[in-house]
């Protein structure tokens, strides 16, 4: 396994087709061919030409395009399995995967969430096959543009009549070729922006070499783009959070590391109404009933002075005040704040009355705070309420006959109050909640009659950072160069030399062969030079 | 041959690189569901908290001793059971084990009228802004981190403890050993 030194004198790499300074075929094979294949400029790919250790095995699996486009194939087929049913990250939250699938989709959801198909984009053989492509480009790519390269840089002028004659475009005639001939088709290409070297009495013009390296470019793009995506798992790279904050709260931002606290000074939703808006919206407004104008967040961002430990009392400094409105987030550093959703009416507060159960005289009214309960309410001469007990989702009394809530949410607030008055000095207790009122300690004299409630809007805010966007963008515009580099030229070549009484032209270009023959035919109208002919019949 | 060492060099060097990247991702996506969460053996973050009495409770105080710290709830059933537990053997272990019950964002009426009802003397900090609980990964209530006098993580008991021997056990593990 050595190198191949060519009749021409030059030495090439084992495994090269065709010669890379004179063109002179090398291979048996090549040599019986009667077009050969120039896509590589019959250069070595060094894949195919060592196999020996482990390391090459690895290297020439992925440096083969049939691997890679295998690679392609799977992942596509891969990705859209995932399509088929819903990804575990958009099922409800309060169900678990497990019974969800096999719930509501049967045997098949069973058979699709035992795959692992219900977390498909995150499962080690998904992230492996993408990682395999990544590696597949790499090598593949590094295995074609070295070999093509070199192969590019060493073509000589005057190439061996049997390149030439392996060309698609090619004409051969009796003839001499006098040098004045050759400067003057020469002046023509160069008009034509053609790169034309004279040596030895051949004359080689090309132009456009650089659109060979179009896919590589390409590559190079899509490696930058697999590794902005590889980023995104890097800790601090990527922040997707959600808060929850109801109207008047002020909350640590999550992703923030405890530095960015945001307060909710009210939550608006808008709807387009008749007559007022635009006429467009009349018809969809009587179609659906109301359609949304805007969901709007009033925030206030802060930030904390002393975020040393958590738990410690914030030390809050206003940074910035923002109306956050679905698609114009409140930005700062690298994050942005966005409307995401809402839960409307939410309890708040409620009131009660101390009233004499016969009279209906009311002697004063409480307001309970559902987040921040008192332990008494004083009513003044003599009247007092005492909270006992607070059970902000309300579920029934246990066996003992002690209240129980299932969750830390007022969604069913219930209370039980002791009331004090000049009448009842040791106290009377009544079991209240909305709309209702028990006696549970025996009939009483008084009850807390429902009044009224207080709510508040509650907003959802997503905080996203993503460093990886620029690299990302980065990848997918040397992507495009890439494309077009590839796409909207053509590397060109003619070569013409004269040996032993006979010319020789041959043409070459990597697609587009219309164009080469238009520009060749107008370069060598009228001189001595035959017109190579396209031998392969479209 | 000189040439062929050094590509077999060169290959085995983007190799290397290439697969460095390939299990770097691997691992980042694996453990991006765990990653930040405690275990066993990690070392308890540092917090401070007040209490129901307005007293101030830092963790790294108690550094020398053995720390039973429960995240819970006035409305978490399991929790209720626990409590009666808890407070014997804080009297008991007093000096050697610390209980410290972080309640959960509920209000300072409901933590007292909680104490009061169960007749809890330990200390019991409102973690009002759930910044504790987040820094703990704490899901679901109650949790119990066992810290060892060196301020380590010895065990993380997710759910109530309903048997006195269980609570007992745990003290004895976290118990300064002189």
């Amino acid at each position: 396994m050595g190198k191949v030194k060519c009749e021409c004198g030059h030495i090439n790499p084992n495994g090269t087709i065709l010669c890379e300074s004179c063109g002179r075929a090398l291979t048996e094979k090549a040599k019986q061919e009667k077009i050969v294949d120039m896509r590589y400029e019959g250069s070595a790919r060094r894949s195919q030409t060592y196999n020996k250790t482990i390391i090459d095995r690895v290297w020439n699996f992925f440096s083969s395009v049939k691997v890679g486009i295998w690679i392609i194939v799977l992942l596509l087929v891969a990705a859209s399995f995932g399509t088929i049913l819903p990804q575990e990250f958009y099922i409800p939250s309060n169900v678990p995967a497990e019974t969800y699938y096999e719930d509501v989709y049967g045997t098949f959801g069973k058979i699709y969430y035992t795959i692992g198909f219900h977390d498909l984009y995150n499962s080690v053989w998904f992230s492996a096959l993408v990682a395999a492509l990544g590696v597949s480009l790499v090598i593949a790519s590094l295995d074609r543009v070295v070999p093509l390269y070199r192969a590019l840089k060493n073509q000589r002028v005057d190439r061996h009549e049997s390149f030439m004659k392996k060309q698609r475009l090619f004409a051969e005639q009796e003839g001499t070729l006098p040098l004045s001939e050759l400067e003057k088709v020469k002046e023509a290409l160069a008009k034509k922006r053609y790169n034309v070297r004279i040596e030895n009495g051949a004359l080689l013009a090309e132009k456009n070499r650089f659109t060979r390296w179009g896919p590589y470019v390409n590559h190079i793009g899509l490696i930058i783009f697999l590794l902005g995506a590889l980023l995104r798992s890097v800790p601090g790279m990527y922040i997707d959070e959600l808060l929850w904050i109801r109207e008047g709260e002020t909350l640590q931002i999550p992703g923030t590391n405890g530095e960015y606290y945001v307060k909710n000074n009210g939550f608006t939703l808008e709807n387009y109404k008749e007559g007022e808006d635009p006429e467009v919206f009349d018809e969809a407004i009587n179609r659906v009933g109301t359609v949304a104008k805007n969901y709007q967040t009033d925030a206030v961002l802060y930030r904390d002075k002393n975020n040393e430990l958590p738990g410690a009392e914030p030390k809050l400094t206003e940074v910035q005040a923002d109306s956050i409105q679905v698609n114009q987030p409140m930005k700062f550093d690298q994050f942005a704040v966005y409307q995401t959703s809402f839960r409307q009416d939410e309890m708040k507060a409620m009131h009660f009355a101390l009233t004499h159960k016969e009279t209906g005289k009311e002697f004063g009214e409480i307001v309970v705070d559902l987040f921040n309960q008192q332990a008494s309410y004083e009513l003044g001469k003599g009247y007092k309420v005492e909270l006992l007990g607070y059970y902000p989702d309300f579920d029934g009394f246990t066996e003992a006959g002690e209240p129980t809530s299932k969750s830390p949410l007022p969604n069913n607030p219930a209370f039980l109050f002791n009331m004090i008055t000049p009448q009842t000095p040791d106290g009377e207790v009544s079991f209240a909640q909305i709309r209702n009122t028990m006696e549970p300690l025996g009939e009483t004299t008084f009850k807390m009659a429902f009044k009224s409630l207080d709510t508040r809007d509650v907003s959802a805010l997503t905080i996203r950072k993503d460093l990886t966007l620029p690299i990302l963008a980065a990848g997918g515009i040397i992507f495009m160069i890439g494309v077009i580099q590839g796409s909207y030229w053509n590397h060109r070549r003619l070569w013409i030399r004269e040996k032993n009484g006979r010319i020789y032209t041959a043409g070459h270009t990597n697609k587009n062969w219309h164009g080469l023959k238009r520009e060749i035919h107008e370069v060598l109208e009228g001189t001595a030079i035959p017109e190579p002919e396209d031998r392969q019949k479209e | 041959m000189e040439k062929k060492k050094k590509r077999l060099y060169m290959r085995t060097a983007i190799l290397a690189v290439l697969a460095g990247l390939v299990m770097y991702t691997l691992y980042t996506n694996l453990t991006k569901e765990s990653r930040g969460n405690l275990e066993a053996g990690d070392e308890a973050p540092d917090f401070v908290l007040k209490d129901v009495n307005g007293q101030t409770h830092q963790l790294s105080e108690y550094e020398g001793k053995g720390v039973f710290l429960n995240f819970w709830g006035t409305w978490c059933e399991p929790c209720k059971k626990e409590m009666p537990h808890m407070e014997k053997l804080a009297k008991e272990y007093e000096g050697q084990v610390e209980i410290l019950a972080v309640n959960v964002g509920e209000s300072d009426f409901q933590v007292k009228n909680f104490a009061n009802q169960y007749g809890l003397t330990f200390p019991l900090a409102l973690d009002t802004g759930k910044e504790v609980m987040d820094t703990y990964g704490v899901d679901p209530l109650p949790t119990t981190f066992m810290i060892k006098p060196d301020g380590t993580i010895d065990q993380i008991v997710i759910g109530g403890l309903v048997q006195e021997e269980q609570v007992r056990a745990l003290f004895e593990r976290v118990k300064p050993s002189s």
